[in-house]
């Protein structure tokens, strides 16, 4: 139990998918300007994180790593993951409308990702089980629901400051960023 | 110029990647902590961005619209295997140094990019200069950058240490926040770039135009529409070109 919950403490704060990794910057940096589209994209991509860890490790566990066909994890992974989103959008479209109307429009967008396939990747690495490698992708994607809608707090407050104009826009943000980064950095004390 | 020349001149200076398109950002970021490693992940890129340009211009009439985009997710994963084993068997530094980030080559924006936008629409010959083109623009900025977080963050250059003695590094550069930091003089300087060519009346369109700005309208650049099976159709109906259009008004 307790090294699981090192692992979540770990993923979602200390080594931040998007403020130390560098993964998910595209929708990090696209989806931020307010709160509750980066609340939703947050939420789409706690889901598809989650889902797609728990299948990528159970193809691995029980499929790529008995047949010795380990090499292949980075082919097979990620069709897998960009055929499971697309099945997901297709199921929720169909059984859950008012689900689907919150999230269906960032499901495209983390599609292939590549915060989910790091996530798998990075389960593979480490060699996780099919448990721990669900709680590593969910408190993955937690990071990165805190990190979007702490970015997006501060965009909407920094729309209407006097900024110099060539950082104006995208710089702005990414100083911010860095400075979210360097904040993010004093979790590293926390194991 | 000729076609391949033409193609090279437009990836390394006219399109850059990453100054000029802003492409592929992840990698970019999370590897140029010494300009050594930039280079290295900028020569793996090009070798798959060559590689898988070429083989999906030779298929370009084979491969059917509908599945084009897992088509070229599989032609690109093949060659990016490919790379991770040779890596690993004859460079084992740089593949422990840049670790995860090879196979993550993958989902990099500018190859499939490239694949949708250029490579399947063109002969081979163009294609495969316009990897080689594209890969060397994208080289020569991780280099730079790499090289601009090194100098400042560990006081050395390739290696090799460059600054004076009583220079104190500035640790910070070669951390995570550094990296952030650079790229956001970088695109400052690109603003101010666009602003003044705009003043002269130059076209600037270019600049800036991959997804890093806008996730949800990045067309050509092939970020958003990675879809498994391409169902356009479908996908344009009413409630979801509105649902899509209230969230670009709210971006």
């Amino acid at each position: 139990m307790s090294e699981l919950i090192i692992i979540a403490l770990g993923s979602a704060l200390v080594s931040n998918v998007v403020l130390s990794q560098f993964l998910g910057l595209c929708p990090f940096l696209g989806v931020s300007k307010k709160t509750n589209t980066a609340a939703g994209m947050g939420t789409a991509v706690i889901f598809v994180i989650t889902l797609a860890s728990f299948v990528a490790a159970i193809i691995y566990n029980y499929v790529l790593e008995p047949l010795g066909l380990d090499y292949l994890k980075t082919i097979v992974f990620i069709l897998v993951i960009a055929a499971l989103v697309q099945f997901v959008e297709m199921f929720l479209k169909k059984f859950m409308p008012s689900l689907y109307e919150a999230l269906g429009v960032y499901l495209p967008l983390i599609t292939t990702n590549c915060a989910v396939l790091g996530v798998a990747l990075n389960n593979v690495q480490d060699s996780y089980g099919i448990l721990k490698s669900v709680v590593n992708g969910f408190a993955t994607a937690v990071g990165f629901t805190i990190a979007i809608v702490i970015l997006a707090g501060i965009r909407e407050k920094i729309e209407y400051n006097d900024i110099p104009a060539p950082f104006k826009g995208m710089p702005i943000v990414l100083v911010t960023a860095g400075l979210m980064a360097i904040a993010f950095c004093g979790f590293s004390g926390l194991l | 110029m000729n076609k391949a020349g033409e193609r090279l001149y437009n990836g390394i200076i006219k399109e850059n990647p990453t100054l000029v398109l802003m492409l592929g950002m992840c990698p970019t970021l999370a590897v140029t902590t010494s300009a050594i490693n930039g280079l290295g992940m900028g020569l793996t890129t090009t070798v798959v961005l060559a590689l898988s340009n070429a083989i999906i211009s030779l298929l370009r009439k084979i491969i059917p619209d509908k599945v084009r985009i897992p088509a070229f997710i599989v032609i690109i994963a093949s060659f990016v295997t490919i790379v991770e084993l040779l890596l690993e068997g004859f460079i084992p530094s740089l593949y422990s140094a840049l670790g995860l980030y090879i196979p993550l080559i993958v989902v990099n924006c500018i190859i499939l990019g490239r694949a949708e936008s250029y490579a399947y629409k063109n002969p081979v010959i163009p294609s495969l200069f316009d990897g080689i083109g594209m890969g060397l623009g994208f080289t020569c900025s991780l280099t730079i950058i790499g090289l601009v977080r090194e100098i400042i963050g560990a006081g050395e250059a390739f290696g090799f240490s460059v600054m004076p003695d009583s220079y104190i590094p500035v640790s910070i550069f070669v951390m995570a926040p550094g990296a952030f930091f650079v790229l956001a003089v970088l695109v400052a300087i690109q603003n101010k770039v666009k602003i003044e060519g705009e003043k002269k009346g130059k076209d600037m369109s270019k600049i800036g135009s991959g997804c890093s700005e806008d996730c949800m309208n990045c067309g050509e650049s092939g970020c958003s529409a990675r879809k498994f099976y391409d169902n356009s159709e479908k996908a344009e109906t009413p409630e979801t070109k509105k649902a899509a259009e209230e969230v670009s008004a709210d971006e």
